[in-house]
């Protein structure tokens, strides 16, 4: 197989055991490398890296509290993996996740607001379904420009985030504002049956957490399907999709929908497990984390666990580090963006450093 | 609505506008010809335009001189090409993603290093921008000299490198060679020309451009530096290319179409329009879109476009 070919097939298949172990050990180095970076630049600034890297550890693993707080920050983010992994791998680069997870948000907590007299678990339901179909929707306006006229969807989904943060500031400052909020860029808060249980006594690790490792597990099942297998040929190469007879519009609008659902229902899950209200910054800087975390975990079910694991410890602690090391948290924005760059690369960069 | 203040001089002031509001896209958009026509897709643009705004940012004010800022803009955006290149021509990875990777990278570098340049301030650190130097006699044209020929000198310089691309990519060899390497990077490849080269330079051009673009937002137009400050222009400025079918004089009409959605929708709340500020604020962003797909279908990519040229396996 030639280097082209490599780079154009999608990525790998989905589990590759002769491979797995090499990809974990090139997808580590990437990781440590980032850091490495990361802490260059710190140096440089005289700052002391070390010091900065153990505030990191500790605010991410050093109590139980902030261990359990790790799992609350990996739920959207392997939520919105599994969906970046399904688009793709259908070679459809939708990246407004952070757009359709506010449309999300938006259509569950309408529904929790404004449909009255249903008992709990139907209504909670309903909230779960309609966050599901807000993300789709947003995404398959997309899907739809991308399927039948050719747009670009790398900038119509990127257009439709901004487009996305306006409508919601509207939202929480107009329409869906909290009347009591002390003019507070809020919504209402939903009602108390409808927030999910908590895993944990005393800590925000909510049920929504168990929701998105189903859903990871739910994806494995998705590419043994039919419509799996098809998005997968679609993705391998237009050409021999279209040749062996697939509908390729259909299968775009369908991973666009399905990547957009998945989103959608991260949004449910912040607001009905975490923040029980519309707020501005629900979505904030997970679409960027959603796709690193899927493009680290090689966009398979188990190294995208892994890897939302591991950038949910990031961002946790990167936070302490801002807090108590005066580090800025856009450390983890570097490393993310180092990430993503040497996980591409690696192929290239580590057979080098192996044959040399 | 204020009707009152819609005057001739209000107008004419809203077309100035949309010339201000479409240079930096303008800058982006003429780099990214060039990468594009050398068959790369850089969708790090917005990445590249923050690192721009930031080092442009912190050489004017460590110099306290803008065209230094500039300068140091276009040797950020040169150095963000050159990352790009590495990864797309080089190792040969998928150029969409390793756009993103640019795009996320030159974000968070950009605010991480203005925290530690400048540290947390209750007063933003804050330069000088370029001042409007009218054109004598052009810039008295009715309606036409406030709109092109009141500027500062950056949107002049923009103007004067729609003409230099046209020139570079039609009228010398080296543009000849880019656009040949877009199409059949074999045949450039047979002829003794580098591809690697040519899709290096392309990149660096066009990270140079998108550079300057970046930087013309704190340089020639804020006077200051935030987190995120491009707010999608890059992405628009890929859009504006698509528009423009890989043509810089295109580019032109191109970035003055959003130019001018950005300006009416600032004149439109100046206005006060009954219509809720959030929603004028998307404005920009649904153009895009609406234009992107009235172009999209009759859009002829270059025939190699985004796929890495391996020698010998045509």
């Amino acid at each position: 197989m030639t280097t082209a070919e490599q780079t154009q097939s999608p990525p790998q298949p989905l589990i590759n055991w002769r491979g797995l172990w090499q990809n974990i050990v090139q997808a580590a180095l990437s990781v440590v490398l980032s850091l490495v970076v990361g802490g260059i630049l710190l140096l440089l600034s005289g700052r002391n890296p070390l010091e900065a890297y153990e505030s990191l550890y500790y605010g991410a693993f050093g109590t139980t509290d902030r261990f359990t707080e790790t799992l609350v920050k990996a739920t959207p983010l392997l939520l919105i993996a599994v969906s970046v992994s399904i688009s793709f791998r259908c070679q459809y680069w939708n990246i407004g996740a952070e757009g359709q997870m506010i449309l999300g948000s938006i259509f569950s907590v309408w529904v929790a607001l404004n449909i009255t007299g249903l008992p709990t678990l139907p209504h909670l339901a309903l909230c779960f379904v309609a966050g599901a179909l807000g993300g789709a929707l947003w995404s398959l306006i997309a899907g739809v420009l991308k399927a039948y006229l050719q747009a670009n969807e790398v900038i119509t989904t990127s257009m439709l985030n901004y487009i996305a943060v306006y409508l919601l500031a509207y939202l929480v400052r107009g329409p869906m504002i909290d009347p009591g909020g002390f003019n507070f860029p809020q919504s209402r808060l939903i009602p108390d049956a409808l927030e999910l249980p908590r895993l944990v006594e005393r800590t925000r690790l909510n049920a929504s957490f168990i929701v998105a490792l189903v859903a990871a597990a739910l994806v494995l099942v998705f590419w043994r399907s039919t419509w799996g297998r098809r998005t997968e040929i679609v993705g391998a190469s237009r050409r021999v999709a279209a040749h062996v007879g697939l509908n390729i519009p259909r299968t775009v609008l369908l991973v666009a929908g399905v990547s957009g659902a998945l989103t959608g229902i991260a949004g449910w899950g912040e607001i009905f497990g975490l923040h029980f209200r519309l707020i501005e910054e629900i979505a904030r800087g997970y679409g960027t984390l959603g796709i690193v975390v899927a493009l680290l975990g090689g966009l398979n079910p188990v190294g995208m666990v892994i890897s939302a694991f591991l950038f949910a410890s990031l961002v946790v602690g990167g936070n302490a580090m801002e807090r108590n090391a005066n580090v800025p948290f856009a450390l983890v924005d570097v490393i993310q963006g180092c990430v993503i760059l040497l996980v591409l690369s690696r192929a290239y960069l580590f057979k080098r450093a192996s044959s040399s | 609505m204020n009707w009152d203040l819609v005057t001739y001089s209000f107008v004419v002031g809203v077309l100035a506008s949309a010339v201000r509001w479409a240079t930096p896209i303008l800058f982006a958009a003429l780099g990214e010809v060039f990468t594009e026509r050398s068959g790369i897709l850089n969708l790090g643009l917005e990445g590249i335009m923050l690192m721009g705004a930031l080092s442009g940012f912190v050489g004017a004010y460590n110099t306290g001189s803008l065209w230094a800022g500039v300068l140091v803009a276009a040797a950020t955006g040169m150095v963000m090409g050159l990352l790009m290149a590495f990864v797309s021509v080089t190792a040969k990875a998928n150029q969409v993603v390793a756009g993103l990777g640019i795009t996320i990278l030159g974000g968070g570098l950009s605010t991480l290093l203005f925290r530690l340049f400048f540290g947390l301030r209750s007063k933003p650190p804050t330069i000088k921008t370029f001042g409007t130097e009218p054109i004598p006699l052009l810039s008295e044209i009715p309606v036409l000299g406030r709109m092109f020929f009141s500027h500062n000198v950056m949107v002049y310089l923009a103007f004067v490198l729609v003409g230099v691309g046209w020139f570079v990519l039609y009228r010398t060899r080296y543009g000849l060679a880019l656009r040949a390497v877009g199409e059949r990077p074999e045949a450039v490849d047979t002829r003794g020309l580098n591809v690697t080269r040519l899709r290096y330079s392309a990149l660096m051009i066009g990270g140079a451009m998108a550079g300057i673009g970046g930087a013309y937002l704190p340089l020639a137009n804020l006077g200051l530096f935030w987190t995120q400050m491009t707010a999608g222009r890059g992405f628009i400025a890929v859009a504006v290319v698509v528009f423009s079918r890989w043509d810089p004089v295109r580019a032109l009409v191109g970035a003055l179409v959003f130019g001018g959605a950005a300006a009416l929708q600032t004149a439109l709340q100046t206005l006060e329009a009954p219509i809720p500020s959030e929603l004028l604020l998307m404005m920009p962003y649904i153009v895009t879109i609406i234009v992107l797909v009235g172009v999209s279908r009759r859009a002829e990519f270059p025939s190699a476009f985004a796929v890495p040229y391996s020698r010998g396996e045509g």
